[in-house]
């Protein structure tokens, strides 16, 4: 297998990295959105996440690889099953591409036991695939309507429910739903924005010192793939340290009073729909949070989360500029200034 | 002696398509090249000894309609039953790795099959891709993904006298790549000059300095010089360009004591600028039936009918869309087998085609059942916009405050839009079918108007786009905003009368087609011609009437003040 470029070897694009460590501490955020220029490393980043986090314990022979330490979400077969041998997995990352059939998604029945042997065995699709782990879907803005039905119920539900070809099971599918685009080429529908809890936007780096950093780099790794990975090792380490002791430290995170008034606040100011939006908001200002090694949330730690958890939030004109940045810059200045 | 001419320095003897050619060949890891051609024996002479370069490496041609699993691989399913254990095959594009794959018909593939070999190349197959892209207009192109990860673009081919490197001194060159170093220098030279081209996507920089490599090695050198930076630069960066390199020197700096001010100022204009537009769609949105989009579309389907497509316009496909049921078919091209329907149709059969205590079930080519789906086809609204002097007079902004709620409706529909403007001489695509509405406003925003009216030509172009359009699988509805004082004939000419006969003429070949179209009369009073030219192209005809005063005062203000404010006033 072709090495993974490191994810500290991305140069700049602070606000995705960010936002990346923080889905990868905090699963239950559901995701994170990229809306950018092409060629600025989104699909290089999110495979890099992966590569970087710990292996993970699975049940041995589990199509959906389940989790053993976690009781509540087996699927019917590791619940079924007395014996459990567990084994070491990397973190999955599934690509689902434009234009993937609802059986490639969701699953189907399983062709070849069929035909050789007329069983009827479950064929698990790339939803199973992306349990425990990430989903990431490249030009999302494009994907077909149909698709994006099957993803808003599973990515909401964490579980796939199927009722096809004569089979009727439901399966645990909690992914991080990644999704990458170009919103000068289409938009997301307004309820699968909402399913991503961050969003933020990558651009081309303007100096020309970062541009020239990418292409050394890309360069060096082309190159000599292990020689450029054992340099970043250290770095590569210690942010995953970081990640595993946040992880660790959320949990006992504090949200003082203060803070949640002025979630509230700042949500109302903006007039998101819903609570999805003040709820996001302080689970990412946790994480941010437990990364940073405090131990309670504080304003700093809000205030740098409010534009990636709420940019997307924003009840819009379909016809004005798609990510309304500036509106929730105004909006923080105006709330934190009271 | 280098095997290379050492007249290289002097003259170089390659053409650009021979060294993009050779590059590909040294450096797999530049992605491909994308070949604006038609079919033809230079084409074809090109493909023969761009392949020749490469003698050792497998190649695939890829068409168009090509199934997910001969492009990803999967279960043979005819070799599987025959054999009666599963057989798999290889993927064309594992088949590919290290090698070349021709893309056939680039300009009509799909993002979806695009996006599958995006996820191959990315993940290091090193496979060389050669598009052939046939397309005509600026409609006509290969998915925006795909040719961010191809090199190289050729227009012109090299004719047969041209001189090719020979496979020694490719080999040659292969060898010397890993030797020959990236300097710093280099690098920031060729970011430079992107970043002064406006090349926008990081790739492209990182191709250039793989095609600087390659052309060092090429030349028999071990250092890249400045001649190879030119033509990495002219080959990659020049094709990339957005803006003409400005000078390099810092605008002088503004001074802080008027800085405030200016941005005050600036967001006071803005402010004026978005309630004047506002003002419009309100304007508008009281002559503007509610969901128009909507009842046309709904026009179209008795139309669509009697062609026999189906009453809601709704298509059956064999790959997408919903699941409908299955019938019984052969496993052809991108038809998927419906498991249960099989295995129900051969049940009947087992004792008959079985021997007594064999487990297996007996599947025949003839219990097979297809999916069928049902695809809902996507929309394009087509809005051909007359922004001529007399229009520009006329109701200009108001025409646009009309489109901006027509997009409020295609954003709720989920359709896409595509716009093109007609003036002076000629119509023009001002923005080719988009999802994105936000850049339609932007577009129509800075629509200047002015010039005599080439309503034939506005009409023909709206009529190719829909005509492309709906043979990419899109069902195209025609939106044309005219106040009908056609004045420039197909050919050029000016001439009342001619302009309007060949008005009418464009618009009943454009009736022909069975375009759905609606035509909104943006003149002042309700033109006899604008109906005529309506009922001509088989359209509904929707005169915008005459709104009081002060919405009409709004209007002419916005469209002085806003965009063209000059040319209206020159044509008035």
């Amino acid at each position: 297998m072709k090495p993974i470029f490191p994810f500290t070897a991305i140069v700049g694009q602070d606000e995705m990295r960010d936002a990346l460590v923080i889905a990868a501490i905090e699963p239950r955020l559901s995701g994170v959105l990229i809306f950018g220029d092409r060629g600025t490393g989104k699909s290089t980043a999110v495979r890099a996440l992966a590569a970087l986090l710990p292996d993970m314990a699975a049940v041995a022979g589990c199509a959906y690889a389940c989790d053993p330490g976690d009781k509540d979400s087996l699927c019917e077969s590791c619940r079924a099953a007395t014996s459990r041998h567990t084994h070491r997995i990397p973190v999955p990352v599934v690509d689902l591409p434009l234009g993937a059939t609802e059986d490639r998604v969701v699953g189907a029945l399983n062709l070849e036991r069929a035909l050789a042997d007329g069983a009827k065995i479950f064929e698990p699709g790339l939803l199973a695939r992306a349990h425990r782990g990430f989903l990431y879907i490249d030009e999302v803005n494009l994907l077909e309507d149909h698709i994006v039905d099957l993803l808003l119920d599973v990515a909401a539900s964490g579980e796939n429910v199927v009722e096809r070809e004569g089979m009727s099971l439901r399966h645990p599918a909690r992914f991080v739903l990644i999704g990458s685009g170009n919103p000068e080429e289409g938009e997301l529908r307004p309820q699968l924005l909402d399913r991503f809890g961050l969003c933020v936007e990558v651009k081309t780096p303007t100096e020309i010192a970062a541009r020239v950093e990418v292409v050394c780099r890309r360069d060096e790794f082309d190159r000599n793939p292990a020689a450029f990975c054992k340099r970043f090792a250290p770095e590569q380490t210690a942010l995953r340290n970081a990640i595993l002791a946040a992880r660790a430290k959320l949990p006992g995170i504090a949200v003082a009073n203060d803070i949640l008034v002025r979630a509230a606040e700042i949500c109302s100011a903006l007039g998101t729909d819903g609570l999805r939006g003040e709820l996001t908001l302080l689970r990412a200002a946790r994480a941010w949070a437990a990364y940073e090694g405090s131990d309670a949330v504080t304003m700093e730690h809000l205030r740098r989360m409010t534009a990636p958890a709420l940019r997307h939030r924003l009840r819009r004109d379909p016809l004005d500029d798609s990510l309304a940045g500036t509106r929730v810059e105004r909006a923080v200045a105006e709330v934190f200034a009271r | 002696m280098s095997p290379f001419d050492p007249n290289w320095n002097t003259a170089p003897q390659f053409t650009d398509a021979v060294c993009a050619s050779a590059f590909l060949a040294v450096d797999p890891g530049l992605g491909g090249v994308l070949v604006r051609s038609w079919s033809g024996p230079v084409r074809d002479d090109f493909l023969r000894r761009l392949v020749s370069l490469s003698p050792k490496a497998p190649v695939r041609k890829m068409p168009l309609n090509i199934s997910d699993d001969r492009l990803l691989g999967g279960l043979d399913l005819a070799a599987t039953l025959a054999a009666g254990r599963p057989v798999y095959a290889l993927g064309i594009l594992e088949e590919s790795k290290n090698g070349i794959l021709v893309l056939a018909m680039a300009e009509r593939l799909t993002p979806g099959v695009a996006a599958r070999i995006n996820a191959a190349v990315d993940a290091g197959a090193a496979i060389t891709l050669v598009a052939l892209d046939e397309g005509v207009g600026p409609d006509e192109v290969p998915p925006k993904s795909l040719l961010d990860r191809l090199a190289f673009t050729l227009d012109a081919l090299p004719s047969a006298h041209d001189i090719w490197p020979s496979v020694n001194l490719i080999e040659a060159a292969r060898r010397r790549l890993k030797k020959i170093s990236l300097r710093t220098e280099v690098t920031a030279q060729l970011c430079t000059l992107a970043a002064m081209l406006g090349v926008a996507s990081p790739r492209a920089e990182i191709f250039a300095a793989r095609a600087a490599r390659a052309a060092s090695a090429l030349r028999g050198s071990k250092v890249i010089e400045a001649q190879d930076i030119a033509l990495a630069a002219r080959l990659i960066l020049a094709p990339r360009a957005t803006q003409i390199p400005q000078s390099s020197e810092p605008p002088p700096p503004e001074t802080p004591d008027d800085q405030p001010q200016k941005k005050e100022q600036e967001s006071q204009q803005a402010e004026n600028t978005q309630t004047l537009e506002d003002k419009i769609e309100d304007a508008a949105s009281a002559v503007l039936p509610e969901h128009l989009l909507a009842a046309l579309a709904a026009h179209v389907g008795p139309r669509r009918m009697a062609r026999g497509a189906g009453t809601s316009g709704v298509t059956h496909s064999l790959k997408r869309g919903r699941p409908v049921g299955a019938r019984r078919g052969a496993l052809t091209g991108q038809a998927r087998l419906s498991v249960l329907d099989t295995l129900r149709a051969a049940a009947p059969w087992q004792r008959l085609r079985q021997p007594a205590g064999s487990s297996r079930i007996a599947v025949r080519a003839e219990d097979f059942h297809i999916k069928r789906f049902k695809e809902k086809p996507r929309k394009i609204a087509i809005f051909a916009v007359d922004a001529s002097g007399s229009s520009a007079l006329n109701r200009l902004a108001e025409a646009k405050g009309a489109i901006l709620l027509l997009l409020a409706d295609c954003y709720v529909q989920r359709d896409e839009v595509a716009l093109i403007a007609f003036r002076g001489e000629r119509a023009e695509i001002l923005l080719p079918p988009t999802h994105a509405l936000a850049r339609v406003r932007r577009a129509l925003a800075a629509l200047p108007g002015g010039g005599p009216t080439p309503l034939a030509s506005g009409i023909t172009a709206a009529c190719h786009l829909a005509e492309a359009e709906r043979r990419a699988g899109k069902q195209p509805l025609l939106v044309l905003l005219t106040d009908g004082g056609a004045n420039i004939a197909l050919s050029g000419a000016p001439g009342r009368a001619m302009a309007g006969q060949d008005a009418l003429s464009v618009a009943k070949a454009c009736a022909a087609q069975n375009l759905a179209a609606l035509v909104v009369d943006t003149s002042p009073r309700k033109q006899a011609f604008v109906a005529q030219l309506a009922a001509s192209m088989g359209a509904k005809y929707l005169p915008l009437p005459y709104a009081d005063a002060q919405r009409l005062a709004y209007a002419v203000q916005s469209a002085v003040q806003s965009q063209g404010g000059a040319d209206a006033r020159a044509a008035a």
